[in-house]
């Protein structure tokens, strides 16, 4: 699936957005399996409480299903306004 | 309703007219307008303004549709900007109007509250220094969205 990153999470895994082959059946399940690839996720995903995620551009929460999801996005949370 | 997610500037005073323009059965509108403020200390020469291209003009949308259906309000206008932005440029604003004031009113304060914390934009400031500093979040405005 299309992960995304937005600000500092983009600055820290250092690409805005990769293509992820996962058999992760939940949002948390797909953390874990970033975290076990390199320093710089798990860094990124060092503190959850810190963290928003989007399934299908839709805000989710890191219990959430990723069945049928096509795209993820992790990021801080919003400062609009 | 419109909304628009934009890289350029856009003025105050041509937007706020064409709102009123388009509104002329309104008994009230109400204007707020969010412009890029000094750093406390100083120094702040820009404002990075990130967004998430795929999720904003939807998010937005339904933040101001559900002012429609909350409030009785006729029309809402929603600007929100992005990109690299001077100190003294607007950012955002939006627009609401209504019969009367207390929607009015309400409303574009139930815009702007949704609008910080549940838009995805991402706010750095770029310092004289050239120090770079995401702009956290802070808990009142999540928690300004309890009394909705």
């Amino acid at each position: 699936m299309e992960v995304l990153y937005f600000a500092w999470v983009r600055e820290r895994i250092g690409v805005p957005r990769e293509w992820v082959e996962t058999s992760a059946t939940t949002v948390a399940a797909l953390v874990e399996e970033l975290r076990a690839r390199e320093d710089r996720y798990a860094a990124a995903f060092a503190d959850l409480s810190a963290l928003r995620v989007a399934l299908d551009q839709e805000l989710s929460d890191f219990d959430a299903s990723l069945d049928g999801v096509r795209e993820v996005a992790f990021f801080p949370p919003m400062t609009g306004g | 309703m419109r909304v628009s997610v934009q890289g350029e500037r856009f003025e105050l005073g041509l937007e706020a007219e064409a709102f009123a323009q388009a509104n002329t059965s309104a008994g009230a509108i109400v204007t707020f307008t969010g412009i890029v403020r000094q750093a406390d200390q100083g120094g702040l020469v820009a404002m990075e303004i990130e967004h998430y291209p795929g999720m904003t003009r939807k998010a937005l949308t339904e933040i101001a549709q559900t002012a429609l259906e909350r409030w009785s309000l006729g029309d809402a206008l929603v600007i929100h900007r992005y990109g690299r932005l001077a100190p003294g440029e607007l950012i955002m604003m939006v627009a609401t109007a209504a019969r009367h004031r207390k929607d009015a009113f309400e409303a574009a304060e139930y815009l702007m509250d949704y609008l910080k914390s549940r838009a995805p934009f991402w706010k750095k400031e770029v310092l004289a220094d050239g120090a770079e500093n995401w702009v956290a979040s802070k808990a009142e405005d999540e928690d300004a969205l309890s009394r909705w």
